[in-house]
């Protein structure tokens, strides 16, 4: 019964989107070798009971990929932003 | 026996002049409209109801509310047909079909009791020690009688012709509960400005109001509530609405029954299911009262003394004239005074030793006999109660009786807010749980906080429905509440300990739990309260445990001399009530189950002999019936086919992404495993991506139809994961790279046109296009035109032949469909199905679905090749992992059956030729064909690479149809290795 206001769509049911995982992982770059930074991306988890940032794709709706900040203890959600923001602040450029 | 002989001939809520037919196993019976199935029962005299789940004891009516444990009945026939349902809360109406359950021969005479053949059995921890300790094979041979014996009511077999609706609602304020808090609460809210919503359960508003009698001074009041609140345009009053469960963005789940005596126009829903949001939810869910433990309790002719009440006040049924009332507490009183008053002889077994000074001269001003610190112990009589065994300050005596009303005190009832992880809190003062701190938006009023007196209900449902109005933002001023004082004030209780004479004494009257059951998991140490309940079954009934949970804790606390909340509290989970799947599933039954995603020659598919095939949700078309009589051996004719002349195949189901922008080309070269980066425009190149594990994800082919433009391909299957993988990787790792991807699956259709033939074909259909070898080799593009609609070309080749994939937009796709069919008549061109697809691509070895299985790589595949010296593209690195270049990783292999007359199946499991058949193998069959070519069955296999190699044998197992076949390993290209066909 969750709901995630969509920062293009507005606020939308839960079924409308796709959950796309753990945000908080950095993936290396496309040509980084090292296959631990790989491992770490793929499969290492902090499973937090508590807040989670996350990804989610408006499927249904706009496609954007969102990152969404979200309580697992109580799927209170403190917020949502465009992937492609947050990935743009995080790069060097 | 006469009709309506325990009816009073006056009172209560119910319409004389509206009376209704029902049936009772059959037995033609009356009700009045305003009765419960339960209370036209009691007032027939109909004592006997239902048989309980293990020790087959005759049960009556126990309660006259949700939270009934005995009186459960089958509702209904043929295909409406629903088991289960509490006869206390089913609403009368006319031919209504009712049925007992879990008795055979007969529920008067029922075998099973008699003989009580399966007792050793179905002990406490019955089901702990079957599955846990070395009795466990002995399941297979008790289940069957277990099964049989032990049970509720059968559901109908036959398809429900009735319809179910789910539906979204939103309110200010959601209520749940329609007693006084509850009714309070939902007035002061909409005063305050909100939009309310106000559920009940039960067909009238009230909730224990009801059981005050009609002309009272609670009566009227409760008139006028109702008055005011239908006078607020604001406000929903659903009844017949049970809140079954409390979820996460204050959201609460409700199933309303459809109205059963009112007209019913046609396609009204029989159920509907609402999932409410509301911004604050006030639980007004009110309490339960608790039986009372002794041996023999769950007689029929035992009723909550509440319950007694209600049967006599809202339903004008007195069940019984000489009447024992066992109580803890106060309330009780209340029902001995009020039958006393209509005329029965009382007496009340107080456990108190000095029952309060006003009860006992109101008791005395109506003739109530008064038994101070004395309760029941056992109880005598089968299918009614006869006697009574009581024991008090003078020793032990009998007391002849029809009816016995208990009172054990009572439980909040606090289901919904458990469900949302709010764990209850004991309260000595009222001897009960209730709620601990409620998160934000959530709000308890009344009997469920423990506020049991009517006028403090009032007032805190007053208080609750300001708050939650308030907290939406609606503050308007609200004019304080009509009073009520029933005298009900907060109930004095004495915790009662289980006493017990001969015989059972129940705890659970569902799941047939005693007070011995529990005595032997504290014996054996299951003393948690989870334990306890998975140890005897306790609580695991359709009730839920709604009257034995309470009970049970104090009977465990009292074995381990421990205080209640040191023994525990159970955690409930939704749903409050049993609710039927249908309702839950709605309309999505049938065919609205899933949407059907149809091919634009789906028309022609279905006028032209198509057997259609579900993939995923598309329908495809599996063979041709022109083909032959069965898939087997049409497919084998389509292949032949297309392998002698041309075969023609809609492929409109393939995902097709279209991919723009200035980088496209360094994003595609990151995408795939094999390179884009260098590919020509106008040329197209099988790709394969992977998973960022590095295992395969899918392929397809991609084609460049101009500098920064290209049109990929993907499997049916994995199209919509594909698009939304390439977004992700463009939103959230390289929003660096100029590059928009967009889904076009449903612009084109899409048809592929393979065999020797298919280029004279193409000539005969469009003399205008060159399409020699020249103009367009194999991998080239052609884009152009006809009749004004797009035409794109593309010479790929799934089955190793020369073959054309032909697109244009969606609605001219069955226009093109037919002309090439008619363009290909004088060159054999016939429509093949999926079978034949798949035949084809295993003869010439593309692997798909059942090798692209999400375990394997590149290598497994035989496509390392592919990716060559590349790096940087997404799953490189990983793929390296020195486990997935294991050299007994299963690898894909071929393999062709070498016994005459036999054949492969997918899905066998390989063994070596001197191994036992047990176990998991070397590897297993993932796809088969027969092979025209080669005369024998063929088949794709992946295989542990350190025993594949190619010429030894293996032995195919399929244990499912007891098959043992000898096939030999071979290159799994079975044709044309040297690609001939396709470009000759
Ligand atoms: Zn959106």
């Amino acid at each position: 019964m969750l709901r995630i206001e969509c920062p293009c769509c507005g606020p939308r049911d839960h079924d409308e989107f796709r959950y796309g995982g753990d945000a908080s992982v950095t993936r290396p770059a496309h040509d980084d070798p090292d296959p631990e930074a790989w491992y770490r991306y793929v499969y290492i988890r902090t499973n937090p009971a508590g807040p989670h940032r996350e990804y989610w794709q408006h499927v249904t709706g706009c496609r954007q990929w969102l990152v969404v900040e979200r309580d697992t203890r109580n799927h209170a959600v403190a917020s949502v932003d465009f992937a492609r923001k947050s990935t743009l602040r995080k790069s060097p450029a | 026996m006469s009709s309506n002989r325990k009816r009073l001939p006056v009172g209560g809520r119910i319409s004389r002049e509206v009376p209704l037919d029902f049936t009772f196993d059959g037995r033609k019976l009356i009700g009045y409209r305003g009765d419960t199935l339960a209370s036209a029962l009691l007032a027939n005299g109909v004592t006997l109801v239902g048989r309980s789940f293990k020790y087959h004891r005759p049960r009556g009516i126990f309660s006259a509310g949700p939270e009934e444990p005995n009186a459960l009945v089958t509702l209904g026939i043929a295909g409406r047909r629903e088991p289960n349902l509490p006869a206390t809360t089913l609403e009368l109406a006319n031919s209504m079909d009712v049925e007992s359950q879990n008795r055979w021969p007969s529920l008067a005479f029922d075998v099973q009791s008699v003989n009580g053949l399966l007792a050793p059995f179905l002990s406490a921890g019955f089901y702990y020690k079957t599955f846990m300790g070395p009795t466990r094979r002995a399941w297979m041979f008790y289940e069957h009688f277990i099964r049989k014996a032990a049970g509720l009511g059968r559901a109908g077999t036959g398809p429900d012709p009735d319809r179910y609706e789910v539906r979204h609602a939103f309110a200010d304020v959601a209520i749940v509960g329609g007693g006084p808090a509850g009714l309070s609460a939902a007035r002061a809210a909409a005063a305050a400005g909100a939009r309310v919503a106000l559920i009940e359960q039960d067909f009238l508003l009230g909730g224990q109001l009801l059981a005050e009698p009609s002309d009272s001074a609670a009566a009227a009041w409760l008139r006028q509530a109702e008055a005011e609140l239908k006078g607020f345009e604001t406000v929903v009053l659903m009844k017949r609405t049970t809140a079954f469960g409390s979820y996460d963005g204050n959201v609460i789940g409700l199933v309303e029954q459809r109205d059963p005596t009112g007209p019913k126009p046609n396609g009204e829903a029989r159920q509907t299911v609402t999932m409410l949001r509301a911004r604050s939810i006030v639980f007004a869910t009110g309490a339960i009262e608790r039986p009372m433990v002794f041996s023999n309790n769950d007689r029929p002719g035992v009723l909550l003394a509440s319950a007694a009440r209600t049967y006599l006040n809202r339903f004008a049924v007195l069940p019984g004239k000489k009447i024992i009332v066992a109580t803890t507490n106060d309330g009780a009183w209340r029902t001995a005074f009020d039958y006393a008053a209509a005329g029965a002889e009382v007496t009340v077994a107080d456990l108190r030793a000095v029952p309060p000074a006003a009860l006992a001269a109101e008791a005395a001003r109506l003739g109530v006999m008064i038994r101070a610190g004395t309760r029941i112990v056992d109880l005598h009589g089968g299918h009614a109660v006869r006697h009574v065994t009581l024991n008090g300050p003078e020793g032990q005596s009998s007391a002849a009786c029809d009816l016995v009303c208990v009172s054990g005190g009572w439980s909040p009832t606090v289901h919904l807010t458990s469900h949302l992880g709010v764990k209850p809190v004991y309260r000595d003062d009222i001897g009960g749980f209730v709620p601990g701190a409620f998160p934000a938006g959530r709000l308890g009023a009344g009997a469920m906080i423990g506020a049991y007196a009517t006028a403090d209900a009032i007032e805190d449902g007053h208080r609750a429905g300001i708050d939650a109005a308030a907290s939406g933002g609606k503050s308007a001023p609200v004019p304080a509440p009509a009073k009520l004082d029933l005298g009900d004030t907060a109930t004095t209780l004495l915790r009662e300990a289980p006493s017990v004479g001969h015989g059972k004494a129940f705890v659970d009257f569902q799941m047939d739990v005693t007070t011995r059951d529990i005595e032997l998991a504290h014996r054996e140490g299951y003393e948690s309260v989870e334990h306890l309940k998975r140890y005897t079954t306790l609580g695991m009934g359709t009730d839920q445990g709604k009257t034995s949970n309470f009970p049970a804790l104090a009977a465990m606390a009292a074995l381990r001399n421990a205080t209640i909340p040191e023994t525990g509290v159970t955690t409930f989970r939704p749903p409050y009530t049993p609710v039927a799947i249908g309702a839950l599933a709605g309309r999505a039954i049938g065919h609205h189950f899933k949407p059907i995603r149809r091919t634009p020659m789906h028309d022609w598919h279905m006028a032209n002999g198509a057997e259609m095939l579900e993939v995923g949700l598309w329908m495809r078309p599996y063979f041709y019936r022109q083909s032959g009589h069965d898939v087997n051996e049409a497919y084998v004719a389509e292949m032949r086919n297309v392998r002698q002349a041309a075969g023609l195949m809609d492929i409109s189901t393939l995902g097709k992404i279209d991919v723009q922008g200035p980088d496209a080309a360094i994003f595609l070269d990151r995408v795939y495993a094999n390179g884009f980066a260098k590919l020509a425009v106008g040329r197209a190149r099988y790709g394969v991506m992977l998973r960022d594990d590095g295992i395969v994800f899918d392929d397809g082919t991609t084609t460049r139809l101009a500098e920064n433009r290209f049109f990929m391909t993907t499997s049916t299957a994995k199209a919509a994961d594909v698009l939304s993988r390439l977004e992700f990787l463009l939103d959230t790792a390289w929003p660096d790279l100029r590059v928009a991807v967009t889904s076009v699956s449903d612009e084109w259709a899409a048809m592929s046109v393979a065999g020797p033939n298919s280029r004279a074909i193409l000539n005969a259909a469009f003399p205008a296009l060159d399409v020699s070898d020249a103009a367009l080799s194999h991998m080239g593009l052609l884009e152009s035109g006809w009749g004004g609609r797009a035409l794109r070309i593309l010479r790929l080749s799934y089955s190793g032949e020369r073959a054309y994939e032909v697109y244009t937009g969606a609605t001219a796709g069955e226009q093109l469909w037919s002309r090439l069919l008619e363009a290909g008549r004088p060159f054999d061109l016939k429509p093949y199905g999926v079978e034949a697809l798949g035949a084809l691509r295993v003869e010439k070895s593309h692997v798909a679905g059942p090798e692209i299985d999400g375990r394997t790589t590149l290598d497994d595949l035989g496509l390392g090749r592919m990716a060559g010296k590349r790096s940087g593209f997404v799953g490189d690195v990983l793929r390296r992992r020195p486990a997935l270049r294991a050299p007994n990783r299963q690898r894909l292999v071929g393999l062709e059956c070498i016994e005459d007359g036999k054949r492969l199946r997918g899905g066998a499991i390989l063994f070596l030729p001197d191994e036992k058949p047990y176990g998991h193998g070397r590897g297993r069959i993932t796809s088969v064909t027969f092979s025209p070519e080669r005369g024998h069955y063929v088949g794709l296999a992946l295989l542990a690479g350190d025993v594949a190699a190619e010429g030894s044998e293996v032995v195919a197992v399929y244990p499912m149809k007891a098959e043992t076949v000898r096939a030999r390993i071979v290159s799994p290209v079975f044709l044309d290795p040297q690609g001939e066909r396709l470009h000759g």
